[in-house]
């Protein structure tokens, strides 16, 4: 059953993608999500990048559901359940924090529970670069060098780990990003937590449309962490199909 | 104690995972294997890969009274899953390949292909109620379930099961129709419809859909009881069972063993082990030895 929710606050956080903020009651942690139903049109998960009263979610224009949203105003409506899924578990000592792209919805209400941490917000471009105000001395780096470390947030990531001791790496973004620092932390024997997307139909475990090795991303997930991660080798390498096909990404 | 035979396929256990319900990957099925299934059906498999439907193809009623569901047969093609069979085999407990066609030829091909993949059994998806030309469309044919048994009898030598659909006038008469086949599967999911008032639409975006959970079970009981009444062929009983004492009831009313696949929502993949431990419980404190025992007891014919 879904709850219907209204649209307080719309705004534009990046190129393409906006935060829309109303209040649910519904408890959240980090790293969990949303279904939200857009009736006649889609219905899609969505992590949760306000997990307080007045939840929010942070959604980058992708697809035909999340295109309607983007042309929705204050005070329109959503349909929602959940919040579902398994979110990230707050681990002692200094974390790593790397978000890539919209990545970085996930793991904003992550940052806000955590005491000793450095952050790497990553992206294409400077326009693309997410909640770069929302926290405070974070490292920043662009693929292409118009801001901060001309690089992958991978790359910027060894170099600070080379220079200091981390006890935990959290991370979303683009799979290819999110792998390499899984390989990265293994290398180095550290712990980390990734949110992992696939493509998603029920979202409460039973369909088996986004399983990962076996792991529904929707119940077992969206935040898996290591060893399990370790062990997964479709990450990085394959993905199913809406209609299950598995397919090289 | 809690193994059975349905026809010549040994089971561990009576307990197993429904066609549908986290059966498309291989890897998803050995891991449902390693935890405690006696057998698992696969999602049902057709000629050509199919995306199914646009979501919402779930909708769930509040107070766990269950599940409605228009996935729409996404699979991705009977060429593509021998591996996903393969894997799923590692598990060590029988792997029934599901498969849904139009007609007997097709039927028939898909059949051959799960046998050739090593699956141990074939279930024919005679009931999906949300498909336009498959599933029920067929299966409340009665000359044509028929003619879909046969054809795939004479085709394979592994055992076929036929999984009936609950959403006609008569299972009975459909259960003799489909008296060739080596177990019958019943029952399939109760066509029903969801609307959401506050948006003034049917919630899933095929409109209809399969009902499923704990509240269907009295209905798959009655259809289980019924068939048993006149027919001596294997029956799996599927609906509703969340608990060893939904088992129990199906295999009372003359289900040889039971599918499960809503309880997952609610118990998540441990179900198989749980209803399994408290099945043994009550079987000794009520003087079962063997779960065979229990098959059509309460018959009365």
């Amino acid at each position: 059953m879904y709850r219907v929710v209204k649209i307080e606050k719309i705004k534009d956080e990046a190129k393409g993608i906006k935060t829309f903020r109303f209040h649910d009651s519904h408890k959240v942690e980090p790293g969990q999500f949303y279904m939200i139903w857009l009736p006649g049109v889609d219905e899609f998960p969505m992590s949760v990048s306000y997990v307080h009263d007045l939840k929010g979610v942070t959604v980058k224009k992708i697809g035909k559901g999340t295109e309607k949203m983007h042309g929705m105003k204050e005070g329109d409506k959503l349909w929602i359940r959940g919040p579902y899924g398994h979110g990230f578990k707050v681990e002692k000592g200094k974390a790593l924090v790397v978000g890539g792209g919209s990545g970085m919805a996930t793991l904003a209400p992550l940052i806000e529970k955590l005491k000793d941490y450095e952050v790497i917000i990553a992206a294409r471009n400077k326009e693309e670069l997410l909640f770069t105000e929302r926290f405070k001395d974070v490292k920043i780096a662009t693929d292409d060098g118009s801001l901060g470390y001309h690089g992958f947030a991978t790359e910027l990531a060894e170099i600070m780990l080379e220079e200091n001791t981390y006890d935990v790496i959290y991370t979303c973004g683009p799979e290819p990003m999110m792998a390499k620092m899984v390989e990265i932390a293994k290398k180095r024997g550290i712990k980390i937590q990734a949110s992992l997307e696939r493509f998603m139909k029920c979202g409460i475990g039973i369909c088996d449309s986004c399983s990962i090795n076996g792991y529904r991303v929707c119940v077992d997930g969206p935040v898996f962490s290591s060893p399990l991660l370790f062990e997964m080798d479709e990450l990085g390498k394959e993905k199913r199909r809406p209609s299950g096909l598995k397919v090289k990404i | 104690m809690l193994q059975v035979k349905v026809g010549t396929l040994n089971l561990r256990n009576p307990l197993i995972l429904a066609s549908g319900i986290l059966d498309e990957s291989g890897e998803t099925m050995l891991r449902i294997a390693k935890n405690g299934a006696g057998g698992i059906v696969t999602k049902s498999i057709g000629i050509k890969e199919r995306e199914g439907y646009e979501n919402p193809v779930v909708y769930e009623f509040p107070g766990h009274m269950g599940l409605l569901n228009a996935i729409g047969l996404a699979n991705p093609g009977i060429e593509n899953y021998g591996e996903e069979i393969r894997i799923a085999k590692k598990g060590g407990v029988p792997i029934i390949g599901s498969i849904f066609g139009s007609n007997e030829d097709e039927f028939a091909y898909l059949g051959k292909k799960m046998e050739e993949y090593g699956a141990d059994a074939i279930e024919l998806n005679l009931s999906c109620p949300h498909a336009k030309g498959y599933g029920m469309e067929i299966g409340i044919d009665t000359e044509l379930v028929e003619r879909i048994v046969k054809k795939v009898k004479r085709e394979v030598k592994i055992p076929v099961w036929a999984k009936l659909t609950p959403n006609t006038s008569n299972i009975v008469d459909i259960a003799k129709s489909a008296e060739n086949a080596d177990a019958l599967v019943v029952i399939n999911t109760v066509k029903g419809l969801a609307i959401d008032i506050d948006a003034r639409m049917p919630v899933l975006s095929n409109i209809y859909g399969g009902y499923s959970g704990k509240c269907i079970k009295p209905i798959g009981v009655r259809a289980v009881y019924d068939i048993r009444r006149e027919m001596d062929i294997p029956i799996l009983g599927v609906g509703g069972v969340e608990n060893y004492r939904d088992v129990i009831e199906y295999m009372m009313a003359g289900a040889n063993a039971v599918e499960i696949g809503t309880a997952i929502r609610y118990k998540g993949i441990n179900v198989f082990e749980e209803i399994a431990k408290n099945m043994e419980s009550w079987m000794k404190e009520n003087g079962f030895e063997n779960a065979e025992e229990l098959v059509g007891i309460v018959q009365r014919r």
